[in-house]
């Protein structure tokens, strides 16, 4: 017995000879939490941002979640406690788990894994079961993630979600495997199975459409339309020349356009599926009319309950499903002669253990990885600590590849992509090749090492700190805060663009903003050569060995009194 | 160069003032021709307000003045921007100009609306750092303005 499943056994009362404790939720312990009675008659499934996790695994909900102005203090920028709170859950309970850090790793260790895609299968063909005509959405970062779905271009994650079921879905890091290869995917494998909806991306230069902007589907007698908004920044968060030509943005004015031209043409119930972010989401809910729903994804938050956002037009539900593959929401409408009556909307958080694996998924996820089976087994290290990277600032893995990045290219500085995906490891885990890969999987891995002066380090600091936390969500782009590795800093959420980053200091010395500095990087937006992050953070654990417990450098947070998005 | 009242049926008030008006040009030069139709000044203003007072003033806000450009520039040096003018609330534009308030001349575009044009403009223009766009329209004399931040941003994180 190692470690964790000793600790695993304690948290269950089984060293101590003792039963297993009773679940807070009835409909948990009863293990009726799955069976959710149909209401009315249009049924939308929604998961988003699976980044490719084929199997279960923990992910760690945030400890620092910021909202700012309007957005604070609001879904979703409420962590810890203050959730709990907001939605009436209690302490200790799995849907406390679920959705948020609290006590995360004896409560893993309890509750087990989430997601994967055959648990999720099960789950799907469970809710589908008493829905007739139900859909299937997602809302993009789908076919990115993963070692497998990198080395495979996608394809596992394809047919993966082919199996699984999915009508409709958007796209962002789908991208990201070149404007090619997703035409190539879309023609060839989705064509019959999976619309790939987005009005929001056009050529450049004439302003033609490239994909479908819609999907239109008779449902139980009722026409639904599914507009689809990609990712609206993909070429900036993003290097651009994946998408050469091709220009996206959140196009407001178009989409109204597009919702007005499918109520037109007699659609009774209108969905945005969204891959803009919550607080985007939100923001364009009360500016367009139309839309019953806005279903998003991108910023991996999972919203308990819908959030009804009132605009000129009505009343529109915003929806966001977390991520990894960890929950299925389920929106149920009720239209009667022509107009929605009522609506019912459920989260599920997909507990591994309470839902039996669907055997034809596990055949599928088994022959994908059989090739690979060698490579991604390998053990590269362990770690004594908890490993995870969601949150505003630095995670404990987004340090330990920091850290790597330092030694291993002898670097100052070192700064990591605020990425929100990338599952966690509880203390006492194995640190395998594929799970660094989950952490890393990305078609611009190449590591830079760059010289720069003290005061553009601050001005990319300021950068990345605009897109989280300007005022307007618009002008976000829904990444975390850029990792650093031996810099310490302090910021100011709230202060002005170019002004929030203070106190700069390496090895307690200032930053001059004259020096220059040897600044390790990855993820370049520049097409550069140099070896693959995986590469370079394998070599240094394997070296390693053993991780004891990484030292998360934290920035000083100035100016957030009473903001319920932050627990440090 | 010569006209006659009975063929061109024009009262002789207007053709005193026509007249006037080629009299006056005969004397400019090709080259200060050019310097009417664009305003060298303006063009050559190194901050905002520079640019405004050689136009002639500071705009007034106009929400007949539809300004779309992107919240977040996906390439700084070619930024789409569009300007239409909802012509029921603002009538008689002849003139429209698209500046760009942080670039070292923030003049960027003008564009002459002859009478009968459907005052609507679309191109490219660079940005160099985040800042305010303006769309302003000259109408009946008058500048209006209309305003919308695009933000130029370094990249990458996203998500």
């Amino acid at each position: 017995m190692d470690r964790r499943e000793f600790n695993k056994m304690l948290a269950l009362g089984l060293a101590a000879g003792l039963a297993v404790p009773t679940l807070n939720r009835r409909s948990w312990a009863q293990g009726d939490a799955y069976d959710v009675p149909r209401f009315g008659n249009v049924h939308l499934l929604h998961m988003t941002d699976a980044h490719a996790q084929l199997q279960p695994i923990y992910y760690r909900e945030p400890q620092v979640n910021i909202g700012v102005h309007a957005a604070k203090n609001r879904a979703p920028h409420l962590v810890g406690d203050a959730l709990l709170e907001a939605y009436g859950l209690s302490a200790g309970t799995r849907d406390a788990h679920a959705f948020t850090y609290l006590d995360y790793v004896a409560a893993a260790e309890r509750f087990g894994k989430v997601g994967g895609f055959a648990h999720l299968s099960t789950l799907v063909q469970r809710v589908r079961a008493n829905r007739p005509g139900a859909l299937l959405l997602d809302g993009g970062d789908l076919w990115q993630g993963s070692a497998t779905s990198l080395w495979t271009k996608g394809q596992d994650m394809v047919d993966a979600s082919k199996l699984l079921g999915i009508d409709v879905m958007t796209g962002h890091w789908e991208f990201t495997l070149g404007s090619d290869r997703v035409q190539d995917i879309i023609e060839n494998d989705l064509d019959g199975h999976i619309d790939f909806v987005a009005h929001n991306v056009k050529d450049f230069d004439f302003g033609d459409p490239v994909f479908a902007s819609h999907t239109l589907k008779e449902m139980n007698g009722v026409p639904v339309a599914i507009i689809g908004q990609a990712f609206p920044y993909t070429p900036i968060a993003n290097p651009s020349h994946f998408v050469s030509g091709w220009t996206f943005g959140i196009q407001e004015r178009e989409l109204q356009e597009k919702i007005d031209e499918v109520r037109a043409a007699g659609a009774q119930v209108v969905v945005l599926l969204s891959h803009n972010g919550a607080d985007t989401d939100i923001k364009l809910a009360s500016r367009v009319t139309g839309l019953d729903a806005i279903m998003g994804g991108h910023t991996h938050d999972a919203i308990p309950t819908a959030v009804q956002v009132k605009n000129p037009g009505g009343m529109t539900l915003v929806t966001n499903a977390g991520s990894n593959g960890k929950f299925l929401g389920v929106l149920d409408f009720d239209v009667r002669n022509g107009k929605v009556k009522d609506w019912s909307y459920r989260l599920l958080p997909v507990f591994s253990e309470l839902l039996p694996a669907d055997p034809e998924m596990t055949a599928l996820i088994e022959k994908i990885r059989a090739p690979y089976e060698r490579q991604l087994s390998e053990v590269l290290a362990t770690t004594d600590g908890l490993l995870y990277r969601r949150g505003n600032f630095n995670g404990s893995f987004d340090q330990l590849i920091c850290d790597a990045l330092i030694d291993e290219l002898e670097a100052d500085v070192s700064l990591s992509p605020g990425f929100r995906w990338g599952p966690s490891l509880l203390p006492g885990d194995n640190i395998t090749f594929e799970d660094l890969m989950s952490q890393v999987a990305i078609t611009y891995p190449s590591v830079t090492l760059t010289e720069m002066k003290g005061d553009f380090l601050k001005v990319v600091l300021e950068d990345v700190a605009d897109n989280l936390f300007n005022a307007d969500p618009y002008y976000q782009q829904g990444g975390d805060m850029v990792r650093v590795g031996g810099l310490d800093y302090s910021i100011a959420p709230l202060a002005a663009s170019g002004q929030r980053i203070g106190d700069m200091r390496l090895n307690n010395t200032a930053i001059d903003p004259n020096k220059t500095y040897k600044v390790a990087g990855w993820a370049s937006m520049q097409q550069v050569d140099g070896e693959p992050i995986w590469d370079v953070v394998a070599r240094w654990l394997r070296s390693k060995k053993h991780i004891d417990a990484v030292d998360v450098k934290q920035p000083v947070v100035k100016g957030l009194e009473g903001n319920q998005g932050f627990v440090i | 160069m010569s006209y006659s009242l009975e063929q061109s049926g024009i009262a002789r008030r207007s053709f005193l003032r026509v007249g006037a008006v080629l009299a006056a040009t005969a004397l400019i030069p090709a080259k200060l021709w050019a310097a009417i139709a664009r305003p060298e000044g303006a063009f050559k203003a190194t901050a905002l307000d520079a640019t405004f007072a050689e136009l002639g003033g500071t705009p007034e806000p106009h929400d007949g003045i539809i300004f779309t450009t992107p919240d977040i520039a996906e390439n700084g040096a070619v930024v789409p921007v569009e300007v239409s003018i909802d012509e029921s609330k603002l009538p008689g534009v002849t003139k429209l100009y698209v500046m760009v308030e942080k670039n070292p001349n923030p003049m960027t575009a003008m564009f002459m609306i002859p009478a009968g044009t459907k005052p609507f403009v679309e191109t490219r223009v660079k940005v160099a750092q985040t800042c305010n766009l303006y769309a302003v329209a000259e109408a009946n004399g008058k500048l209006y303005m209309a305003s919308k931040e695009t933000k130029v941003t370094l990249g990458g994180c996203g998500g």
